[in-house]
């Protein structure tokens, strides 16, 4: 029954090509590959250049033509913004709040967290559903409401404003991202440490955060960058003492005269801090933008 | 269909091998013969899974060569060898049934369609799977995707060897003989090369012809299961195969006599070239050592007795030595002292771990 | 893991509970608040019922064309990004190298646009795209192409689009390569040893472990696309004339340029409920995989 098939061996017969690794290599020719990468690198990597090399040039040598590097190099748009309150007043304001905001929405998130990845209860589904169209909640539905809320409360204009109108997205964020790492957490050492005597709040503490310690690392990162990164809000809710930097910069653009070098130089120094954690965060990047579901 | 020969295959992971420390697998030859079914048998680390994918083509060796019958095939990619392998965890492709992933091999090999129907239903019933193909293959238990598995191997007609490694890994314990029985079944019927990876000795015994020991990166021995069983080329098979595994006891040797310590034991067999640096074991099975009351024999002290089922294992002490032995079964022991028996065609001498052959004792009543 | 029943968890979930709703619920009755009424201003507000509603769906008036008119806008920017990003994601998912120190230099290359402002990358766009001291806006005018995203619509358009996939389509990449990354060895051993081409490996063994990271990929970008407010505020401004204005640039337009607060807060419940009720779709298909996904793994 063996041969009811006759195929004929120019039918099998593959291209003899000597295997260039040891490990299996399981995609197309490798050089398709570099290319695609090299490429697209690329193309992440020009406009980011482009911002790094103005912020080191003078005015004069950004308008009058196009040089592919700083022919004169100069740092004083960092001067300036350095020594100058109205800018970096604006740094400090934009850390404030996201640092306000971080530590509130892990507070919050870590009781609830450990709720969803250990126990049913009533409507937790729909719980999880209302968190996840949060997240998707658009901004610009927030904004004028926000603004008469936090008008009301007497919070305007100060970081807190931001922090709380920031928890919209970050609290179900933190939520479902440290769900995502307790659930890794064998429930046997919660028994265990009930067994050995441990009160909850000293469980909780002693034994669970340091076993997701990188979970929470992980979720303040993204919680950090969230806020960092959002500006309508941040905008709306500020106007004087709490105005965070990428407003300030927008003031920049719009006023007659544009300061191109002072402008890019406060671009790369928004740029900074999420690259600085980048490194101890690369695993996990895919798993924090979608909501720890990766 | 194929004889498939290993000429001086070597293989080291890292670039640039100097020891033999380097090689994953040191220096093999071999010759797996057309229709066979083998059993390539070692502990977890041995080299086994790598001689496997260097056969299948997804390693390729440092040294040597590898030829399917007179072709050499050294640098012929996995698919244009004519290799099927089953592996450890069940690969199905998720999104198909069971008829198209049991024919995805011909599609891609632009078998013609009725050809390739023919076949796969040809297939599905030698695997008892006539009754599933139509469903998804991610919904079927373990054991039928590990068939499913190997359905995409046989339905090339022109398969040179199916390659398993360790298949039954994930199979319930009560499903594992009756899916090794179905290989054996398929082996007889289809006359295909079949090498069977496992650190199993029950899975490569019960399954193989032949099976090849390997420990540490080399093959220690090839042979059929009595052989290894009777005849340990080396202490490592010896101490592998078998449960409980042979004793090795630590001896000298002069002439045609051991000395396990002060014990003297009687070889048949004349030992007059042994190297001298060497370490100098012998080697017998418990099933060829027998208790006895105390008297005539080896002086031991009993130390426990274990009821294996079929039956029973002393183990006792000589001189220091812990040896198994077997209890007849019409023997009561009573007190600790007892004598052993050793049957003296089956005692085996050991240098440096490897066999030594002897001389016959010429002119010499044993 | 099975999980037990407790409803005392609820006390732990509580503090989120109250805190998201005070963030999301409080506001949101404000808008159903306004919504029903209308003003003389100066805080006199008066029952308009669902007056604001009927004008906003009926594409004829003035408010209702505008709504459509955006709507339709960031239907298409939402689109045309989804076929760019998705493919383009993949395909560079599948080109990440497998080991070595090049796949962590390359996870941190693709990820730094995703951390960087959304205004900051309006304005590097800004800055890059510009014909004068741009080096895209300069290589393509002098390729000899007529380029300007201020003054013209499909400029401003391509502009805004490119701008996107810079920013997001490592996003999509970087989710593919998570799932890319849990298939073992054996698939692709198999798929040699079976003889299957590259393609489909592709469609037999790597898109469909990668369905439900699509899945994901596909809802953050739709959603994220669908509510795109700051970088195409910075670039374009919305302009020229309304050729990019989105629906939450208008949005922002009505309710603090204008403070046309019943038009804005009908506009914000419309625009809620159809991102409510995409998050509602995509939801159940991505709780009907996961269940399936739990059967076939059982």
């Amino acid at each position: 029954m063996t041969d009811s098939v006759a195929i004929r061996s120019s039918d099998v017969k593959a291209t003899a090509a000597p295997l260039t690794a040891n490990k299996a290599v399981a995609g197309p020719r490798v050089n398709g590959r570099v290319v695609v990468m090299t490429l697209y690198l690329l193309f992440l990597m020009l406009p980011i250049y482009w911002l790094v090399i103005m912020s080191l040039k003078t005015n004069t040598e950004i308008t009058s033509g196009l040089t592919l590097w700083p022919q004169n190099l100069t740092f004083d748009n960092y001067v300036t913004i350095f020594t100058d309150r109205s800018w970096y007043s604006g740094y400090i304001n934009s850390l404030t709040y996201v640092l306000i905001n971080t530590v509130l929405s892990i507070a919050f998130a870590l009781p609830a967290a450990y709720a969803f990845s250990r126990y049913r209860f009533l409507g937790d589904k729909h719980l999880f559903f209302w968190l996840l169209t949060n997240r998707m909640a658009p901004p610009a539905v927030f904004a004028l409401p926000f603004f008469n809320l936090y008008s009301a409360i007497g919070l305007f204009d100060t970081p807190w404003a931001v922090a709380l109108a920031h928890c919209l997205f970050n609290v179900p964020l933190a939520v479902w991202i440290l769900e995502g790492f307790m659930s890794g957490v064998p429930r046997e050492i919660d028994e265990t440490a009930a067994i050995d005597g441990y009160s909850f709040p000293r469980f909780f503490i002693k034994i669970f955060m340091p076993l997701i310690a990188s979970g929470v690392g992980v979720a303040a990162f993204f919680c950090f960058m969230f806020s960092w990164v959002e500006l309508l809000l941040a905008r709306t809710l500020t106007t004087v003492n709490a105005k965070p930097i990428a407003a300030t910069m927008t003031r920049t653009v719009s006023a007659s005269g544009m300061d191109w070098g002072l402008l890019a130089a406060a671009g790369v120094l928004t740029i900074i801090p999420g690259a600085l954690v980048i490194w101890f965060v690369r695993n996990y990047i895919a798993k924090g933008f979608a909501l720890g579901r990766v | 269909m194929a004889r498939i020969t290993l000429d001086h295959l070597a293989h080291a992971y890292k670039p640039d091998p100097q020891t033999p420390q380097d090689y994953a697998l040191k220096e093999i030859n071999h010759v797996w013969s057309q229709g066979g079914a083998y059993a390539l048998l070692g502990p977890s680390g041995c080299g086994k899974t790598t001689l496997l994918n260097i056969i299948s083509g997804l390693v390729r060796p440092t040294r040597g060569r590898i030829l399917f019958d007179d072709r050499d095939v050294t640098d012929l990619a996995t698919e244009a060898r004519n290799i099927a392998q089953v592996f450890q965890f069940p690969v199905v492709y998720d999104t198909m049934t069971v008829r198209e992933n049991l024919a995805f091999p011909l599609k891609n090999r632009r078998v013609p369609k009725d050809r390739a129907t023919k076949r796969v239903e040809e297939i599905a019933h030698l695997l008892d799977l006539t009754p599933v193909l139509s469903r998804k293959a991610s919904n079927l238990t373990a054991d039928m995707k590990q068939k499913i598995s190997l359905g995409r191997g046989l339905v090339r007609p022109d398969v040179a060897a199916i390659l398993f490694d360790e298949p039954l890994t994930v199979i319930d314990p009560h499903l594992k003989w009756q899916l090794r029985s179905t290989l054996k079944e398929i082996h007889r019927a289809l006359d295909i090369t079949m090498i069977y990876v496992t650190h199993d000795q029950t899975e490569a015994l019960t399954f193989a012809d032949k099976v090849v020991v390997m420990h540490d990166g080399a093959v220690v021995q090839t042979g059929t299961p009595e052989e290894l069983f009777v005849r340990p080329a080396h202490t490592f098979v010896g101490h592998f195969i078998g449960s409980p595994g042979m004793n090795i006891l630590p001896c000298r040797v002069e002439g045609a006599a051991a000395y396990l310590g002060k014990e003297r034991v009687a070889l048949q067999r004349g030992y007059l070239n042994l190297p001298k640096s060497e370490r100098i074991e012998l080697g017998i099975r418990p099933e060829f050592v027998r208790l006895q009351p105390r008297g005539a024999g080896l002086p031991v002290w009993i130390r426990r007795i274990d009821d294996i089922g079929r039956a029973r294992i002393a183990r006792v002490d000589l001189d220091g030595r812990t040896i198994a032995a077997s209890v007849p079964e019409n023997l009561s022991v009573s007190g600790d002292e007892a004598s052993l028996h050793l049957d003296p065609r089956h005692i085996h001498i050991y240098a440096d771990g490897h066999l030594v052959a002897g001389e016959p004792l010429e002119g010499r009543a044993a | 893991m099975t999980k037990t029943l407790n409803n005392k968890a609820w006390f732990l979930v509580l503090p989120v509970f109250l805190i998201v709703a005070f963030s999301a619920v409080l506001p949101l009755m404000t808008v159903v608040n306004y919504s029903v009424q209308d003003t003389f201003g100066n805080n006199q507000f008066f029952w308009n019922g669902v007056g604001w509603f009927q004008e906003l769906l009926d594409p004829t008036t003035d408010l209702g064309g505008r709504f459509f008119d955006s709507l339709w806008r960031t239907l298409l920017f939402s689109a045309i990004i989804l076929l760019i990003e998705v493919p383009l994601g993949i395909l560079v998912a599948l080109s990440m190298p497998r080991e070595g120190w090049t796949v962590a230099l390359s996870l941190v290359l693709m990820a730094l646009p995703l951390l960087i402002p959304w205004n900051v990358v309006g304005t590097i766009w800004q800055v890059f795209a510009r014909g004068d001291i741009g080096l895209l806006g300069w290589l393509v005018n002098h390729l000899g192409i007529d380029y300007n995203y201020t003054g013209d619509p499909l400029d401003a358009w391509i502009t805004i689009v490119v701008m996107d996939v810079w920013h997001w389509t490592s996003l999509v990449a970087l989710l593919c390569y998570a799932g890319l990354k849990s298939i073992p060895d054996a698939y692709y051993q198999a798929a040699r040893i079976d003889g299957a081409s590259r393609w489909a490996v592709f469609r037999t063994i790597q898109l469909p472990k990668m369905r439900r990271v699509l899945l994901i990929a596909v809802l953050l970008r739709f959603m994220d696309s669908f509510m795109i407010y700051t970088e195409p505020f910075v670039l374009t401004g919305g302009g020229p004339g309304n050729a990019t204005t989105f629906l939450s640039i208008d949005l922002v337009k009505l309710a603090l340029g204008q403070f046309d607060l019943g038009k804005a807060a009908a506009m914000s419940l419309v625009y809620n409920l159809i991102i409510l009720a995409i998050c509602w779709v995509f939801y159940t298909i991505m709780t009907n995989v996961d269940a399936k996904n739990e059967r076939a793994e059982a």
